[in-house]
């Protein structure tokens, strides 16, 4: 998994059987310092609650087509949570 | 698998049903000599890791849910080992904290 923050929605009225009724939303990728890193991706919305400038869990490839309801569709990421607090330990 | 350092934790309440009452590890992942390959993953915690261990990071899905014994889980990164040391023939090894 890694950290996001939630950055915009995706709106696709023509879309493909196995994807109608998810929410897309656009996620930038975040290091540990809450730093962008990477470039935006767009993830189906796998807890169903998430929202524009939310800190997010996500998780890429085939385990994000699991994060939605069965049957697996066609999802490369996908939010699997959201984030109250990223606590860091000091070495 | 890959190795890493735990850094932190992450706290998420509303979550996929697989992360309920399970730990959520920053993991750093390192090189051979311990150094920060500038990468992290967020993974869950099998294995008991506390702060600052150097730990064996299982980043696949299929191993993950098996681990976890959640067939349908959206998960892929789990913490499977605290690392005592590591010795190759580079002699570089990286001990337990």
């Amino acid at each position: 998994m890694e950290l996001g923050r939630v950055t915009g929605t995706v709106v696709a009225t023509t879309i493909y059987d196995g994807l109608e009724g998810a929410r897309l939303l656009i996620v930038q990728p975040l290091d540990r310092k809450l730093r962008p890193r990477g470039r935006p991706v767009v993830a189906a919305d796998g807890v169903a609650m998430a929202a524009p400038d939310d800190l997010v869990t996500f998780v890429s490839s085939r385990e994000a087509s699991l994060a939605l309801p069965p049957p697996p569709g066609p999802v490369d990421h996908a939010i699997v949570g959201i984030v109250d607090a990223v606590e860091e330990w000091s070495q | 698998m890959k190795i890493g350092r735990v850094a932190g934790t992450v706290v998420s309440t509303i979550c996929s049903p697989v992360f309920e009452n399970r730990k959520l590890l920053f993991v750093d992942l390192l090189d051979l000599d311990g150094n920060g390959t500038g990468g992290d993953v967020i993974a869950v915690d099998a294995v008991g890791a506390g702060a600052g261990e150097t730990v064996l990071v299982l980043d696949e899905g299929n191993g993950a849910r098996q681990v976890l014994e959640a067939p349908d889980a959206p998960v892929r990164a789990v913490v499977v080992g605290v690392i005592d040391e590591i010795e190759t023939l580079r002699t570089s090894p990286v001990r337990r904290r």
